[in-house]
């Protein structure tokens, strides 16, 4: 007769397991914190209401960084923005993604020489989704985080990981961006 | 004793399935509405469950705490609410002053924790909560005593038997006025669209939640699916006449939820001021009338 036992699992396998089935509601239930920075965000409203409706991917606005899981960075960035955008993705609760839209997010796009701007995001924060395109059309939006949601499947949407593995590179490129950074507001004295 | 207990969880985790799914439902509702596809219906399940999977920090143990507090609490209250005449999970002890007196443990957990994490936005969520409830109160309690008046009993399961007695003479239609100013309280209570002050996700962010992420979150979730179970369903039962069988019930349940939400969709946000004004005026008049009428004049259908 055979033996009806099942195999015994190390506890690397049973945590794998638990990870693939949170991996689903995951991907299932995107919540995202959109940082409006520039002309890309106009293509969210189109995508949020009737004419492609990303509700039905079951993704939706949130209003702080603490209960989203994306962080839409629409277009370019300054360095004042940059320091602000740093400060919210260190206060999600991970995992936690990252999509940016725009040549601009990718290499500077059209901003790519002036003296405010950054050209890089991927240098300062880790980003999982391009959206290229200046600006991308609403189908590629949606395309992006239909993409999202495939590499969360395959398990590579693994930036936040990556973020606090290199976390001495990211921060050195952090510190020749911005000078030294500081917090300095009413809460930190 | 433990069978009753055992019956109680169990109409909290059955009052916790029903909101979910049918809160999805109506988030599909309201999408066709506004001409879009809707999300899946088990939308709400997918939400929490993926942010009990998340990672989550503390503010101290406070936060914490009160996380726990309130979901406890709010549990309690759902073992005593009784879903028709039959299934109560703990007979004679359904009175009404029951869940008024335990629904501000989950709430008081809540405003703790949420004051707890220090952020500004958290405390005004809070007064503005506290506020909101002040102004539903005083026409919700007029009304409500008229009801324990006229039926002699404070037992809902007992109201709900007086209702069903006289003929399905529900107080929907004996207490016309009465109803339309609870059926406000309600919206009031459930934090929908014109009474949504507290949340205020684009002015406050979010208010009390402005903290919480990750698995406080999710817990709060459930608290908050639980709360609207108890909140409906206590509507049900004093002024649709209250249910013979479940499937009754469901029906109820769900035509009070999805009106709500119908009138809730075609509303902008009122200011707090606006809130108190609104409620200590019409519906406080309404209620005082309809107590008279009821009362003292015996005009009842």
């Amino acid at each position: 007769m055979k033996s009806t036992k099942f195999s015994e699992l190390t506890q690397e396998q049973i945590d794998r397991k638990w990870w693939e089935i949170g991996d689903f509601f995951r991907r299932n239930s995107l919540w995202m914190l959109m940082y409006c920075t520039g002309c890309c965000a106009i293509e969210l409203p189109p995508a949020m209401t009737s004419a492609y409706d990303m509700e039905r991917l079951g993704m939706g606005p949130m209003a702080t960084p603490r209960q989203a899981d994306v962080l839409l960075v629409t277009g370019y960035l300054s360095l004042k923005t940059l320091r602000r955008l740093i400060y919210t993705y260190e206060q999600m609760s991970e995992p936690k993604y990252i999509v940016g839209f725009g040549s601009c997010t990718i290499n500077g796009g059209i901003y790519h020489d002036s003296h405010a701007v950054i050209n890089q995001l991927d240098r300062y924060i880790p980003v999982d989704v391009y959206v290229a395109g200046c600006m991308p059309n609403t189908e590629s939006v949606m395309n992006g985080f239909v993409d999202l949601m495939t590499l969360i499947k395959n398990k590579q949407a693994n930036g936040w990981i990556k973020y606090k593995e290199n976390n001495d590179w990211y921060k050195q490129n952090q510190k020749e961006a911005l000078g030294e950074v500081k917090i300095k507001d009413e809460f930190h004295e | 004793m433990m069978i009753n207990i055992l019956i109680g969880f169990g109409v909290a985790l059955f009052g916790f399935v029903l909101q979910t799914s049918l809160g999805g439902i109506n988030r599909k509702i309201i999408g066709r509405l506004q001409k879009r596809y809707g999300p899946k219906w088990y939308q709400e399940f997918l939400d929490i469950f993926k942010l009990l999977s998340k990672r989550a920090i503390s503010h101290g143990w406070l936060f914490d705490f009160g996380v726990i507090m309130a979901l406890g609490g709010i549990i309690a209250t759902a073992t005593f609410m009784p879903v028709t005449n039959s299934i109560v999970a703990f007979p004679n002890y359904d009175n009404f002053f029951i869940f008024v007196y335990l629904i501000a443990v989950g709430m008081l957990g809540m405003a703790m924790s949420a004051s707890g994490s220090g952020n500004p936005y958290a405390s005004i969520g809070v007064m503005r909560a506290l506020t909101t409830m002040l102004a539903y109160e005083v026409p919700f309690m007029i009304v409500i005593l008229t009801i324990i008046k006229l039926t002699g009993t404070s037992s809902i399961t007992g109201i709900a038997e007086f209702q069903q007695l006289a003929g399905n003479n529900w107080f929907m239609i004996a207490l016309p006025l009465g109803f339309i100013v609870s059926f406000m309280a309600l919206m009031g209570m459930l934090g929908k669209k014109p009474f949504e002050t507290y949340i205020a996700p684009a002015e406050i962010a979010s208010g009390p939640m402005v903290e919480y992420g990750g698995k406080q979150l999710g817990m709060l979730f459930i608290m908050h699916e639980i709360t609207v179970f108890i909140e409906v369903s206590l509507f049900v039962h004093l002024f649709l006449g209250g249910a013979e069988n479940i499937l009754i019930f469901l029906l109820k349940y769900a035509a009070v939820y999805t009106l709500v939400n119908l009138i809730s969709n075609v509303y902008g946000r009122f200011k707090i001021d606006q809130v108190v004004k609104f409620f200590y005026k019409w519906p406080l008049l309404l209620a005082i009338v309809q107590a008279v009428i009821a009362v003292y004049l015996g005009w009842v259908i």
